[in-house]
């Protein structure tokens, strides 16, 4: 459609004029990548210490993946800045009377930004996969061993799922500081405190984050996880969903 | 041609615009008039679609907002100067805005020299003085070669010479035969600039009439006259079967009567005069007078607007030069 096409070029314009997107997005590269290369050598010199029972679970796709629980928050603020920025600054009244057909506005933007952020989600996911297991040495897994293709792709999707994830907060929250009031926070800590916490530990592995994770993990010993790798991966599309699905009626119903 | 009818807007129990039924005509700058926090903006983004309205119709030529192909090519709107993002700048600003309406991208660059921000296009937009970012805001408007154009407080912040731009190229744009419609709570800067008013106060149609007619209507012109025997001038008036008003510190207005007559009178039965003046309400006091009101109109929520006066003429100009060619450029790709 005509309408679609021109809204898509114009939010690609949108996104790559400010410079808010190469500073996070440049974020979530170098820290994802670095945080992963960091810990993967820790964990090849601390390899001879391991029980036998932890050298059987232990997962070095997994392991160099370490530096996404820090780099995902860079794609957060990508996401909510993309979306939360039209709102902070004005601009979505100069936007929405351009582009009244809300939907339309909404989902260009959104698939704008996951594209850019798959992009780069995979290239990170790639880079600190291969980073990761250059430091292993011997101990590291190949890109052809079982599952750790899935494993490494899923890494780019999980980040590009954030991103939307994000977004469908910043929509709904239509403020920056709060959305990363909320965001940073759950992704951070609630999070792995609740799949920490042995009372709570059931509902932290259905939270969008712990769920779509599972999709890097190629070793999957005494996992008691309700779900495989893309049952996770499913679940936390439904959050991605819901939270889409909220920032569209929230648009769509609320005066600009 | 922009049409509203019964627009009312509610924000809890509070009416910020109250049926409001009027027409905005093609080919003058309609003045839209009211003190802050009358309803002028809600109204504007109303039109736009922006806020939902409680209820009533906005219709741009016969259409809702909504259904505009393109709609900067219909409607160029400034209503806040500052709803940029700052990061951006202002070529990629009004880039975006072309793309998302297929506008061609030579265009950008000829509005900004339009507007006079051609040395500044790559500067990012959060530097931009306030003056700059208003003109920015209008090259936005300006974008699409609308038929019709609507700001919001246009001359806010611009600088004398700035103000003088403004009125010319609302001037000109409506002589063009596209509808303008400005709104502004300084009834001396319309004055200017419209020939058609519409006044609101909260939220009610307070008048739609000609400018010529609200000038006629409203300027009163008084004499003022200030006596040391201000008993004996008030019975040598009334003898003469003149009406005099207390004015402001002790002087008489008089109404309908000329300065020389009064003073020749004054002086056939030897009063001495202070002052004799012939004044003239201004423009602005007829404004208040007539918003102040709408308070009184609300607490007894009788049918306060006035009747809407004769709808003046409107001259039915040749479609403008004004972005002509790269539209003609336009249609040929087009077809």
């Amino acid at each position: 459609m005509a309408v679609t096409a021109q809204v898509l070029r114009s939010e690609w314009t949108k996104t790559k004029s400010v410079r808010s997107t190469v500073w996070t997005l440049g974020t979530g590269v170098v820290v994802t990548v670095a945080l992963g290369a960091l810990i993967s050598a820790l964990a090849k010199n601390d390899y001879e210490n391991l029980s036998p029972k932890d050298r059987f679970a232990f997962d070095p796709t997994f392991i160099s993946f370490a530096g996404m629980g820090l780099g995902q928050l860079a794609l957060i603020v990508f996401g909510v800045l993309v979306v939360a920025n039209e709102y902070s600054t004005g601009m979505i009244r100069t936007s929405l009377a351009a582009v009244p057909q809300r939907g339309v506005f909404l989902f260009c933007k959104i698939a704008i930004a996951t594209a850019l952020a798959l992009v780069v989600g995979m290239i990170t996911s790639f880079l600190t996969f291969f980073v990761g297991q250059a430091m292993l040495g011997d101990r590291g897994a190949d890109l052809g061993d079982p599952g750790v293709l899935r494993a490494v792709v899923g890494g780019g999707l999980y980040m590009a799922l954030i991103t939307m994830f994000s977004m469908g907060v910043a929509a709904m929250l239509r403020s920056p500081m709060l959305s990363l009031g909320v965001l940073m926070p759950f992704f951070f800590l609630i999070s792995s405190i609740l799949a920490n916490v042995s009372a709570t530990k059931k509902v932290g592995e259905y939270l969008p984050d712990k769920a779509g994770q599972k999709v890097m993990q190629v070793v999957l010993v005494d996992d008691d996880a309700p779900y495989g790798p893309w049952g996770g991966f499913a679940i936390m599309v439904l959050w991605v969903a819901a939270s889409l699905v909220g920032g569209y009626v929230v648009l769509k119903k609320r005066d600009a | 041609m922009i049409e509203l009818e019964g627009l009312t807007k509610r924000y809890g129990d509070k009416l910020a615009v109250d049926h409001l039924t009027c027409t905005v005509r093609p080919g003058i700058v309609t003045g839209f008039l009211g003190p802050n926090g009358a309803g002028k903006s809600t109204t504007m983004r109303m039109m736009l679609d922006l806020d939902n309205p409680t209820s009533g119709t906005v219709r741009i030529d016969g259409r809702h907002y909504r259904e505009l192909h393109d709609p900067l090519r219909t409607v160029g709107a400034l209503l806040d100067a500052k709803a940029i993002h700052g990061g951006r700048s202002a070529y990629n600003h009004l880039l975006c805005l072309a793309q998302s309406n297929g506008i061609p991208p030579a265009r950008v660059r000829e509005v900004l020299d339009t507007v006079g921000l051609t040395s500044v296009a790559r500067k990012r937009a959060k530097g931009f003085s306030l003056g700059m970012g208003q003109r920015l805001g209008i090259a936005a408007a300006l974008l699409g070669d609308p038929r019709i154009l609507m700001f919001d407080e246009p001359v806010n912040g611009l600088d004398p010479e700035g103000i003088h731009w403004i009125r010319t190229l609302m001037k000109g744009l409506a002589a063009q035969g596209r509808t303008v419609f400005v709104s502004s709570h300084l009834m001396s800067e319309m004055a200017l600039t419209a020939e058609h008013l519409i006044v609101i106060g909260q939220g009610r149609l307070l008048a739609d009439t000609s400018m010529a007619d609200f000038i006629a209507r409203n300027s009163r012109s008084f004499v003022r006259m200030r006596s040391p025997e201000q008993e004996r001038l008030r019975d040598v008036l009334s003898g003469a079967g003149i009406a005099a008003a207390p004015g402001p510190d002790g002087g008489l207005d008089v109404t309908g009567e000329d300065a020389a007559h009064l003073g020749e009178l004054a002086a056939r039965h030897g009063i001495t005069l202070h002052e004799l003046s012939p004044q003239r309400a201004s423009l602005e006091e007829a404004f208040m007078r007539l918003t102040a009101e709408s308070v009184e109109y609300h607490a007894r929520a009788g049918d306060g607007a006035e009747p809407p006066a004769g709808a003046p003429d409107t001259p039915d100009a040749g479609r403008p030069a004004w972005g002509t060619d790269w539209r003609g450029d336009r249609r040929g790709k087009e077809s």
